[in-house]
């Protein structure tokens, strides 16, 4: 059963070959990189046999564990990388649950990156070509590492497919798609400065990694070298341990895809639980508030708005301890509300043709657009209030809280007074509902990025007041300023709000009809 | 005076005319049956009436009161089921009929209740706390009704309410729809499905290529024959003979 499984990935690699040429040229293109990286991977291993124990033991651990976690992590990031042995497909078969398993393990040795890591594993012998006792040990190492390979990856693609049938697993995955976009330049530059005074260190994440299931079995064949069986026994333990857990793991993944039908959505949730419905008052602007409110944790585009919201600071905080100059984070708590206010400007963009129940009903415009800065400010006040008197404790600045006051404030209130403008009067192409977060919407291009760029640079000249006083106040030292900011900022920002409003809502009775159907048409 | 009055309504997208000119009356009381073949105007005619699309030429009055002039007063009297657009499907059921209720100024408690009577009577009770975005298309349909119905409006508009419904949700709504023109209030509906709007109906209209082509009751239109046959012979494209012949097995 098994090797028919085996032979059917063949056969499917095989049937691509007939169907487009393309792919044999792709298979040669890939062969021959395959085939370079293993020379060059083959001849450093033989150069590691004069090599002492200690070097070796470290070279082999990172790469060891480098091409483990490689095995686990890819089929996260391109999930269905390689879906031609899907359980599910099988399901009407009847095939025993462990033959399946160990079919599809060993399928993935069938193709380059699966034959390169078998050979490249043997070849950690080579090294260790010394003694019987060290070549069996790194037998058993090479075993281990690659069965590791073989069944994280087909662990971590069976729990990517089943949660990526629920809805909500797929969305808080679009939206957790931003932690990493964000800390690519922190990360890179630490990683960088790491490097530069690193050698040491990497002989010490080497026997870090060599204590966890991805490390440990590179390192057994060092540990016999050096006479330290107890060492090599312990992590023959974690490697063979963590190999049960995996296959304990994916089992239970393989038995919920069998059993399950794809796409069940959670159960059934009866009445009553109206959330911001039973907060707000009971008017058409608090509906509104609530509404949004509630968008604000449920639509992934706008829960990637939120997540901005924890995670500027720490990058902002990284950014400082580097430079150690506390006083940048000071910039936070204006930042993110000029952010927040700046995320309802698309709102009815947002809403697509939902947006037509607001018509049919009727509602005025000022509730439309009221509610949707109360809602927006659930989030958004908390939010600067706790960044703002963060930033300022950090920094040890109390003495600028009136004119931080008093700029935040400003700034929010301004930019949710201008973003009322703007949603009313344009309807931009934005990701739809339901779609990720970071879909650029095709087409419009132009006057998307005339709106939100003129917009964002209309928005900064409004609070130019708040930001021109409390940069003056930082330079000159003269507190006064902060508290003429403390009264001026809201105030202005009050009354800019309140025009915003009146004319967005203006705006949404006279061409709400005309809204819908640019709203149709974008689809 | 008509529960709908609709008088030289056009529309044109573009190059494409959608609507060119329908006046028709729509009786107070009247279960009102909206038919014509795909493309004919049908959304295009129902959402100039109701207030979601602005009409080239013409006008529209809900009960006396002009739609265009006066939309805030006209909308009041109006319950509306559009085609073709979303819900704001991140929130629950129970959710979406309590906003559709708000908005429309009602209060709290009058909601509540309606909502749980509405959501009862479109046998949707188990679902109510579920997101709308994970509805079958079908509870969908019942659950953009439900928001339509939980003012009492006087005037019901649904553009295919029954598309997707099942049979025992779809008796469910046609006993509804019933008790409320019983009761004085006046519907109308569009559909395809010619058996059910003559069963279901006591007035028609038959619209193609953005005309009216008949209108009147049930009886008067049909003239004898049934709806159906009399909507091909007034609508036309049926192809006789041989069509498609690659199909057929023998
Ligand atoms: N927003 C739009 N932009 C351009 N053309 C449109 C638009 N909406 C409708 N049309 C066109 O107007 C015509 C009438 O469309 P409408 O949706 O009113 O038909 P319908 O009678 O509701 O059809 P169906 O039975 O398929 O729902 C069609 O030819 C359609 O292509
Ligand atoms: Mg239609």
């Amino acid at each position: 059963m098994v090797a028919t499984l085996l032979r059917l990935k063949l056969q499917i690699l095989g049937n691509g070959f007939r169907r487009s040429p393309w792919q044999i040229v792709g298979l040669a293109i890939g062969g021959l990189y395959g085939l370079g990286v293993l020379v060059f991977m083959l001849i450093g291993l033989i150069l590691l046999r004069g090599a002492d124990t200690e070097l070796a033991r470290t070279i082999l651990v990172l790469a060891g564990s480098a091409a483990v976690l490689g095995w686990a992590l890819i089929p996260i990031i391109a999930s269905g990388i390689d879906m031609t042995l899907d359980p599910q497909r099988f399901a009407a078969f009847g095939i025993p649950q462990r033959t399946l398993m160990t079919g599809m393990a060993l399928a993935g040795l069938v193709g380059i990156p699966g034959a390169l890591t078998a050979i490249l594993s043997l070849a950690t012998v080579i090294p260790w070509w010394r003694s019987p006792q060290e070549i069996a040990a790194a037998l058993i190492g090479a075993l281990l590492g690659l069965a590791g390979c073989l069944l994280y990856s087909r662990c971590a693609a069976a729990w990517g497919t089943n949660l990526a049938a629920s809805r909500r697993f797929r969305e808080i995955g679009m939206v957790l798609l931003i932690v990493p976009i964000m800390f690519i330049g922190p990360v890179v530059s630490t990683t960088v400065q790491g490097f530069r005074h690193a050698s040491g260190d990497l002989s010490a994440l080497a026997s870090a990694l060599s204590w966890t299931p991805f490390g440990a079995p590179w390192a057994l064949p060092a540990d016999v070298a050096v006479g330290d069986y107890a060492g090599a026994a312990l992590r023959v333990v974690i490697a063979l341990a963590a190999l049960a857990v995996v296959m304990w793991l994916w089992n239970m993944a393989m038995v919920r895809a069998m059993v399950n039908p794809p796409r069940v959505t959670g159960g059934k949730r009866s009445a009553g639980k109206l959330g911001f419905f039973n907060v707000f008052p009971a008017t058409p602007t608090g509906a509104v508030a609530a509404r949004t409110a509630s968008y604000w944790f449920r639509d992934p585009r706008y829960m990637g708005s939120l997540l901005v919201v924890p995670l500027l600071p720490v990058v902002l905080y990284l950014n400082a301890s580097r430079q150690g100059h506390y006083d940048l984070l000071l910039i936070v708590g204006p930042l993110v509300a000029f952010l927040l206010a700046w995320s309802i400007s698309s709102d009815v963009s947002y809403d697509n043709t939902a947006f037509a129940l607001h018509i049919a009903t009727g509602v005025s415009g000022k509730a439309d657009r009221w509610g949707r800065v109360i809602g927006c400010c659930v989030l958004a006040v908390p939010a600067v209030l706790v960044l703002t008197l963060g930033s300022l404790a950090i920094s040890h600045r109390w003495d600028l809280l009136p004119g931080m006051a008093g700029t935040c404030a400003g700034v929010l209130m301004t930019g949710m007074g201008l973003a009322s403008v703007l949603s009313a009067r344009y309807v931009t192409p934005v990701p739809k509902p339901g779609e990720s977060p970071f879909k650029k919407p095709p087409g419009g291009q132009g006057l998307t990025l005339a709106v939100q760029g003129l917009g964002m640079l209309v928005l900064l000249v409004l609070c130019l007041p708040q930001g021109g006083l409390m940069i003056a106040e930082v330079i000159t030292g003269n507190h006064v300023l902060g508290w003429i900011n403390l009264v001026a900022g809201p105030l202005i920002g009050a009354v800019l709000l309140w025009l915003g409003v009146r004319i967005g809502g203006r705006d949404i009775e006279r061409r709400g009809p005309e809204l819908l159907a640019q709203l149709i048409k974008n689809g | 005076m008509p529960a709908v009055a609709l008088r030289g309504l056009a529309k044109r997208f573009d190059e494409k005319i959608a609507v060119d000119g329908i006046s028709l009356d729509v009786p107070v009381g009247s279960f009102f049956g909206l038919v014509g073949p795909n493309g004919a105007g049908k959304t295009t005619t129902l959402s100039m009436a109701t207030g979601l699309l602005r009409p080239d030429f013409g006008t529209a009055h809900i009960l006396g009161v002009d739609m265009w002039q006066d939309p805030l007063h006209a909308k009041k009297l109006l319950g509306t089921l559009p085609d073709g657009v979303r819900l704001f499907d991140r929130l629950s059921g129970e959710q979406l009929i309590t906003y559709a209720g708000l908005l429309r100024g009602m209060d709290r408690v009058t909601v509540a209740e309606r909502a749980k009577d509405l959501l009862a009577a479109l046998d949707l009770t188990a679902d109510a706390g579920n997101l709308v975005v994970d509805y079958s298309a079908g509870m969908t349909k019942k659950i953009a009704l439900a928001s339509a119905l939980v003012h009492a409006p006087r005037v019901l508009v649904l553009d295919e309410p029954f598309e997707a419904v099942d049979p025992v949700s779809s008796a469910n709504i046609t006993d509804i729809l019933k008790g409320f023109v019983a009761s004085g209030g006046t519907v109308i509906i569009s559909s395809h499905v010619m058996d059910l709007v003559q069963r279901l109906c006591d007035h028609v209209a038959i619209v193609a290529g953005g005309r009216l082509l008949a209108a009147g009751t049930v009886e008067q239109v049909r003239g004898g024959m049934s709806l159906e046959e009399r909507f091909m012979s007034l609508v036309g494209g049926r192809h006789e003979g041989e069509g498609l012949s690659w199909l057929r097995h023998s």
